[in-house]
């Protein structure tokens, strides 16, 4: 009863708060297409330059493998062109053995010009071809495709942790806790209408999110759209229970948007947007602690690798557990203001 | 005592040596006070003498480091009882956002109030504060006023036997004031206990007995002309400085 006056409560404040409300339902949207649209552009076409080619077959190679081919003279002329940015590359034959130039200051630049060479150059030496399948994804997955489900997670997760920890503060620094503590609620029931109030806008939100990705931005999905809400909402759940507690040990709003580089920002970098293998292994151990790191996992799992329950039970189970862990905190650090 | 007529023997507020510190600093110091049913008790002193930690004690949202506290009988702090206690804070606890309605039917369900009983009370605290006519309108719409007096009717709102206001008044202009007060008279005659504090004098003219609070401790306590007779002074203000030792007015 007391729980869902509060959720009440909580659910006509947001409906209010037409701003709010936006930020948590439109701004995700408007990064998602944004993100969509910068990394989702067309195939990377180098400029390459021919100097001294044996035959022309090789600059016709280049063209067919998607390269602009131009040709120079003289090494002096295409090292002009790379200088002046007009190149990425450079091709030169010198007795007959080929080398190559780069411009080189954009490492995926670098790594797309040596891979087409190698292709172009190996078909040369009648290499046999192997047959490319892929067990997960296809040729057409665009990095967005990739790192989109990270990203619709880390959605989840930084609105909903932002909100819930300005509003639990608000209601702490308003005077209305303490009146709140007032009368007979038990503080783990403040928690939990907290949990109830905001679960319903994350829910929403999350659906709205794993909609617009899939649907409208077409972002590659193998799994099921239900698994996708579970995770997306186990994300807000932690997000809200870590931001309700965290906002504890915050006495105003910018001191809430100080836990951004703290608590957000380390969990981007361990969340899979980044290549864990290459990291230091005492680095990766850290990721262990990260929520995020659970969630992004799941989400590409689902969505990528088309997982079901048994691929993503740990991330769920670990997940609900930082969630009750928070929740059990913050029902605890509420005794701060209230004895009993 | 037998306990079937506790609510009617015991003191509404049983408070015995209460000291409470935070940190090094003694907040309240020895405090001991009894209040009766029925009466209209006021807690005077100074800012930061420590009225706002006694009454949190006595609301139970605080614990004491020494000394008891009994409200209606039972031992604080316990949950229950907050059931029973109407409390005004010293600042506005309204969410700006929501309806004085919204306002109202929240704090009323927290109080376990709904359906035709939470209609009549809220009706009827409205009235008593003379803002029926503002019912559906935001808060965050109120004059300073108007939120003092929101402030009130829910702490009315579930018909509470204790009535614990912290400076119910303060920052309200003299009309409203008075007409603050003439209701809490009314309420009093009704048999509700009210604790209230102030720094205002003459309010404190208007309470059936009076504790004189400073630096934590309990100077006086007694009707206004039983303290201005004990200190020989010709107004509350002077016995307040006479009693509390003078140093600091």
């Amino acid at each position: 009863m007391r729980i869902r006056a509060l959720a009440l409560r909580i659910i006509r404040q947001f409906v209010r708060d037409k701003r709010t409300l936006a930020l948590l339902f439109l701004a995700p949207l408007l990064i998602l297409g944004l993100m969509k649209l910068v990394f989702n552009g067309n195939a990377i076409e180098p400029d390459i330059g021919l100097v001294q080619a044996p035959s022309a077959a090789v600059g016709e190679r280049l063209e067919k493998a998607g390269a602009h081919v131009s040709a120079y003279p003289e090494a002096i002329a295409a090292e002009g062109a790379l200088r002046d940015r007009e190149l990425d590359a450079y091709l030169a034959f010198a007795d007959g053995q080929p080398s190559v130039t780069l411009e080189g200051s954009d490492p995926s630049m670098n790594q797309s010009v040596l891979l087409l060479l190698q292709r172009v150059l190996s078909e040369s030496a009648q290499a046999v071809q192997p047959r490319i399948s892929y067990l997960h994804g296809s040729e057409d997955m665009a990095s967005f495709d990739s790192f989109g489900p990270v990203l619709i997670g880390f959605f989840s997760f930084f609105f909903v942790f932002m909100l819930a920890g300005v509003s639990f503060l608000r209601e702490r620094t308003g005077g209305t806790l303490e009146r709140l503590l007032a009368t007979p609620i038990r503080r783990s029931e403040i928690v939990l209408g907290y949990l109830l109030g905001f679960g319903l806008f994350t829910l929403l939100q999350a659906a709205l999110i794993a909609w617009f990705s899939i649907d409208v931005l077409g972002l590659y999905m193998d799994g099921s759209i239900w698994y996708v809400l579970l995770m997306n909402l186990l994300l807000s759940l932690t997000a809200l229970t870590l931001g309700t507690l965290l906002s504890s040990f915050a006495s105003n709003e910018f001191q809430i948007i100080q836990f951004i580089p703290l608590v957000i920002v380390p969990q981007v970098f361990f969340s899979g947007l980044f290549n864990l293998d290459a990291m230091t292994p005492w680095l990766q151990y850290l990721s262990r602690i990260m929520p995020l790191y659970y969630g992004a996992d799941a989400m590409r799992d689902i969505m990528i690798r088309g997982e079901g329950w048994s691929g993503i039970s740990t991330d769920v189970y670990v997940l609900a557990g930082f969630s009750a862990v928070f929740a059990l905190l913050n029902v605890i650090a509420l005794k701060k203001h209230r004895a009993i | 005592m037998s306990p079937i007529q506790a609510s009617s023997a015991v003191p509404v507020i049983d408070v015995r040596g209460v000291t409470r510190r935070f940190g090094s600093r003694t907040v309240l110091d020895g405090v001991t006070l009894l209040v009766e049913r029925g009466e209209l008790f006021g807690l005077l002193g100074p800012s930061g003498s420590g009225k706002t930690t006694l009454i949190k004690l006595m609301t139970g949202i605080d614990r004491a480091d020494e000394g008891t506290v009994r409200m209606l009988g039972e031992p604080m702090p316990k949950l229950a009882m907050l059931q029973r206690f109407g409390y005004m804070a010293q600042s506005d606890a309204l969410y700006g956002e929501l309806t004085a309605k919204e306002n109202l039917t929240f704090f009323g369900a927290l109080y376990g109030l709904k359906g035709e009983r939470m209609n009549k009370r809220m009706q009827a605290a409205m009235a008593i504060v003379d803002l029926e006519a503002h019912l559906n309108k935001a808060v965050s719409a109120y004059s300073g006023g108007m939120k003092r007096r929101l402030s009130l009717a829910i702490a009315l709102l579930h018909e509470p036997e204790l009535l614990v206001l912290d400076e119910p008044t303060v920052g309200i202009d003299p009309v409203l004031r008075q007409s603050i007060w003439r209701e809490l008279g009314d309420m009093r005659k009704r048999g509700t206990t009210i604790v209230l504090t102030t720094h205002v004098m003459d309010e404190a003219e208007k309470c059936d007995r009076l504790g004189l609070i400073r630096d934590g401790k309990l100077t006086a306590t007694g009707s206004p002309e039983e303290i201005k007779r004990q200190s020989g002074s010709a107004s509350i203000e002077d016995a307040f400085i006479a009693l509390g030792g003078g140093a600091r007015a």
